[in-house]
């Protein structure tokens, strides 16, 4: 298979897979077996095109031409390789999950819920390999679409209001600041194709420059970067599998993806070491970083503490790829992944105490680590990995974004990841301990023994918890893959 | 030997042919009849300005001499890419909204009245065509009141009477536009001594050496913004819509308002030539300003409508304002993002309105309580309705977000970039309006008629999806569209309509 038919194909594919679904939507066990057979396909698929990814080779795919000069065009680099892995893996997890889940909760309206589910990761799919940024920003907006019928899946008034702020402040962010950045890229260079190094260096004013890289980075409002991240918690009215894969993953991911794609091949690096917008952004960056985690103490509703905690996260790859030394974008690339698989165990966590118990609350949580040992303990890994402590994935990224920060003297930054990384003890790790060590009289009201989700929801959340631990151990392949980068590594 | 003539007479058949056919659709009387003959003919009139359009790919402008009198003396014709645009928008529109016309039309007007509805309506098809079509002032100010005396005939058709109220209040309006053209005319001809627009533009005087010349483009002006329902001089339009037959206000709304846009640029940049209007009058500026109150107050007024239609109507008065903005931008690049919008508009309202005409057919009414949870019972017309809305909004993959792209990318290259940030302001505004329709439609538990409401028949159903379905190919596949939008517009800019 070449490597143009392989990105067809992933493009194609969940499309095809949410036609399947629609029609077979009256057989629930077929349904969900279309959703488990394309999401294999697919990890297949985009699997294919790592062996050549990794040679140095970029499959390309022209697709047809908009307008003139804007053509639909398609290109796998390194980071796009990356962020199609996740996206689709993490999707084949997702979906073992929300078949437990969804029934477990009877849900209604599940077709629309997978199908929409499967048009989100065509275009997700079609961020991550889209090779210009007029192409790119066309999934974007196909993304933001086609998860707003799953934010609003209760269809309760408090879920068309999330709804309302999902999309208002998604579609201001997109089309009042991006469009025009967009527009103005494609005016000064005459292009928007994504290069090594940049095309937008020398092209205009430095002023005009960080104009356009500000509409850039604040335009691209899924990496929820302050203050347009409020869409972020108010999406979580979505069902848990969609808060998992989409706000978690897929769609925030889609966000700080684009921001990195801005930075390395819009901009190039060096370009946005120059500009004051980009020292500017990295102290917004890192104000977020602090911010978020901050407020996310507060929450004690556990999927909204999740929220701001990923508003947090996703800030650490704003902070890198603004930085933008090899390291720093090194380590926010790293992010993309380690976080990924951190922040999905601890929604599925989150999603499975609601489905066994109905508990959404942290302050009603105590000791619930006698009915819940599985779920508690992947939720302690997955926190593990979120603050960034060894055996867990996470500390890789960490620790490359804060070599970053010290290469640029961005003490102010480093400072910011400490004190997160703190803060994130602060509201991660009580919830498990709380679980586990409890008074009797706490441990008593969740009854004797063991009282877990569905199997299958436990056994995604654990696997990807173990994944977040394997990530530790052999971060190698993705750190080679992302060195394919001119620039990037130390 | 029939091939030859018609091909020969081409540009004047465009116009005499729904002329011709507007009595015979008398004579037949008969509902069904008088539909299949006014069918075809729109088929006919849709077919020869595809014609023109692609003979002039390689024609540079088709002229024609009406009755083989020469011109001055002679009314002549002259079609040039812009009235090659239009033409194609104009019979192309009113021969999808035909087929959609006989369940909509059987529904909303009297069937003894059906005959005169059909001629009314090639009658109008007539006069918006000749205007484009021809190339004589005056014979342009005939063919605009024959459209503008046919529409307000069209508009007061219906059963409902606040139709008649509106249709008057189009009818002074309307004159009133007419009358200043028409006085806009006179002047020329007093300085020029001539009607045909190619003689006028070449026996003007120096600019600004001629007050009369002053006054005649006021006037043309004042008349052209009555006509294309610009900021502020719009208030006939929501009413006019709002209370028409549903195939009246889709035909209409995608027709009449591009036609008038066509006047203005007629008259700007093939009779007083560009350096006049913009140079020596400030019209870029005026237009500019006018087209920037449009995209904001227009829009938030339709934010705060009750009627769908109503809505849809301010809608059309704030998308004017693109194309408007367009032309003030006062370059080729500007010009042509006016004429892509004009293009994309008159798909997306003409199948918006087909949308809601569909509704009101099953529920009898377009307010917006009505319509609440119609999404299940008439789940094909809603999934049109939201495409032409996030069109309207300008989402990727349709029409709309293509003319947003090139009205920024215009407004940028011309130094104006505070109006390319306007554009993408206002068009937030439409989130605003669409959704309040989208999340009614959808999450709103259905009200008894919505509940009793089946799906509009296929007749109805198929014209609107075709209208909507082009507003996602052009919005996919824009080469033709913006190619063909800067010829027309470089055309423009070297005085050739």
């Amino acid at each position: 298979m070449s490597g143009g038919t392989a990105i067809a194909l992933a493009l194609f594919l969940p499309l095809a897979g949410a036609f399947g679904i629609v029609l077979v939507g009256r057989w629930p066990n077929l349904r969900e077996g279309v959703t488990l057979v394309t999401a294999v396909a697919l990890f297949l698929i985009v699997g294919s095109l790592y062996g050549p990814v990794t040679e140095g080779v970029r499959p390309a795919l022209a697709l047809l031409s908009v307008a003139p000069g804007l053509p639909l065009v398609f290109e796998v680099e390194p980071l796009g390789m990356l962020f199609g892995l996740i996206a689709s893996f993490l999707w084949i997890v997702n979906s073992v999950y929300s078949i437990g889940y969804m029934r477990a909760k009877q849900e209604h309206n599940q077709t629309r819920f997978y199908a929409c589910f499967a048009i989100a990761i065509s275009s997700a799919l079609g961020v991550a390999f889209a090779g210009n940024m007029f192409t790119l920003f066309i999934f974007y907006e196909v993304l933001t679409l086609s998860t707003y019928p799953l934010v609003t899946h209760a269809g309760t008034p408090a879920a068309l209001k999330g709804g309302r702020t999902y999309l208002g402040i998604l579609l201001f962010t997109s089309i009042g600041l991006q469009l025009v950045a967009l527009v103005g890229t494609w005016a000064v260079a005459g292009t928007t194709d994504f290069a090594d190094g940049g095309i937008l260096a020398g092209t205009a004013s430095d002023l005009v420059l960080s104009a356009l890289l500000l509409l850039y980075v604040f335009g691209i409002g899924k990496a929820a970067l302050m203050p347009f991240h409020r869409w972020l918690p108010a999406a979580m009215v979505a069902p848990t599998p969609v808060s998992a894969l989409l706000h978690a993953v897929a769609v925030v991911k889609a966000g700080v993806f684009t921001v990195l794609k801005v930075a390395l091949y819009v901009f190039g690096l060096d370009l946005v070491r120059t500009l004051a917008a980009g020292e500017f952004l990295t102290y917004v960056a890192a104000a977020t970083i602090l911010l978020a985690s901050l407020i996310a103490m507060r929450q004690d509703n556990l999927k909204r503490r999740l929220a701001y905690s990923t508003v947090s996260q996703l800030s650490y790859i704003v902070v890198g790829a603004m930085m933008a030394n090899g390291v720093a974008v090194m380590g926010a690339g790293l992010h993309l992944l380690m976080h990924a698989f951190g922040k999905i165990t601890l929604f599925f966590c989150a999603g499975a105490i609601d489905a066994a118990h109905k508990t959404k609350e942290i302050s009603k949580m105590r000791g619930i680590g006698r009915a819940m040992p599985f779920t508690m303990a992947a939720f302690f890994v997955a926190s593990m990995s979120i603050i960034g402590l060894p055996l867990a994935g996470g500390m890789w990224s960490k620790w490359y974004l804060g070599l970053g920060s010290l290469e640029s003297h961005h003490y102010v930054v480093l400072a910011a990841l400490l004190i997160s990384s703190l803060l994130n003890i602060a509201y991660l790790l009580p919830i498990p301990v709380r679980a586990f060590f409890a008074s009797d009289e706490e441990r008593a009201v969740w009854g004797p023994g063991i009282k877990e989700a569905p199997w299958l929801c436990v056994g995604a959340l654990g696997f990807t918890a173990l994944a977040s631990v394997a990530l530790f151990f052999f971060p190698g392949p993705f750190y080679r893959l992302l060195s394919l980068i001119p620039g990037l590594g130390s | 030997m029939i091939a030859q003539f018609v091909s020969q007479h081409l540009p004047a058949l465009q116009v005499v042919v729904p002329l011709i056919a507007a009595p015979v659709c008398v004579l037949l009387r008969r509902p069904t009849l008088s539909w299949l003959f006014a069918l075809i003919v729109t088929w006919i009139c849709f077919a020869m300005s595809i014609a023109l359009l692609i003979r002039l790919e390689s024609a540079g402008t088709i002229v024609y001499e009406m009755g083989g009198w020469p011109a001055p003396w002679g009314i002549e014709y002259r079609i040039g890419m812009t009235s090659a645009i239009v033409l194609v928008i104009v019979s192309g529109i009113g021969s999808v909204v035909m087929p959609y016309a006989k369940a909509s039309v059987a529904a909303e007007i009297d069937p003894a009245r059906h005959y005169l509805f059909y001629t009314c309506y090639l009658l109008c098809l007539c006069g918006l065509l000749g205007v484009v079509a021809t190339g004589d002032a005056f014979n342009l100010f005939v063919f605009l009141e024959i459209s503008s005396l046919s529409s307000y005939v069209l508009i007061g058709l219906g059963r409902d009477r606040r139709a008649l109220t509106a249709a008057f209040q189009y009818l002074v309006m309307g004159t009133i536009g007419a009358t200043s053209i028409v006085i806009g005319i006179g002047l020329l001809y007093l300085v020029t001594g001539s009607l045909n627009m190619a003689d006028i533009a070449a026996r003007l005087p120096e600019p600004g050496t001629n007050r009369t010349v002053l006054v005649a483009f006021a006037f043309l002006g004042l008349g052209a913004a009555l006509k294309l329902a610009l900021f502020p001089l719009h208030v006939w339009l929501p009413a006019a819509y709002t209370h028409a037959p549903s195939a009246v206000t889709a035909f209409l709304a995608a027709t009449a308002t591009k036609v008038g846009v066509y006047i203005l640029l007629r008259f700007i940049f093939t009779v007083f030539g560009a350096t006049f209007a913009f140079t020596t009058m400030p019209l870029d500026a005026m237009l500019l300003a006018l087209a920037v109150a449009a995209m904001f107050v227009a829009s938030a007024i339709a934010i705060f409508q009750n009627n769908v239609k109503r809505m849809l109507a301010y809608s059309s008065v704030a998308q004017i304002g693109y194309m408007v903005l367009g032309i003030g931008i006062a370059t080729q690049a500007g010009v042509a993002a006016g004429l892509i919008h004009l293009f994309n508009h008159a798909l997306m309202k003409g199948g918006l309105f087909m949308a809601i005409g569909c509704v009101f057919l099953r529920t009898g009414s377009v307010r917006l309580e009505s319509m609440s949870g119609i999404a299940r019972t008439m789940p094909w017309t809603m999934a049109a309705f939201v495409l032409g809305g996030l069109s309207l909004i300008g989402v990727p993959l349709t029409v709309g977000f293509i003319s947003k792209l090139y009205l920024i990318r215009a407004s940028f290259e011309a130094g104006l970039w505070p109006f390319g940030v306007l554009v993408v302001l206002s068009s937030l505004l439409a989130v605003a309006y669409i959704w309040r329709v989208v999340e009614t439609a959808y999450f709103r538990e259905p009200t008894a008629e919505a509940a009793r409401a089946t799906e509009a028949p296929l007749s109805m159903l198929l014209p609107t999806w075709v209208l909507i379905g082009a507003c996602v190919y052009f919005g996919i596949d824009a080469e033709l569209t913006v190619d063909t939008a800067f010829r027309a517009a470089a055309a423009l800019m070297q005085a050739n309509p």
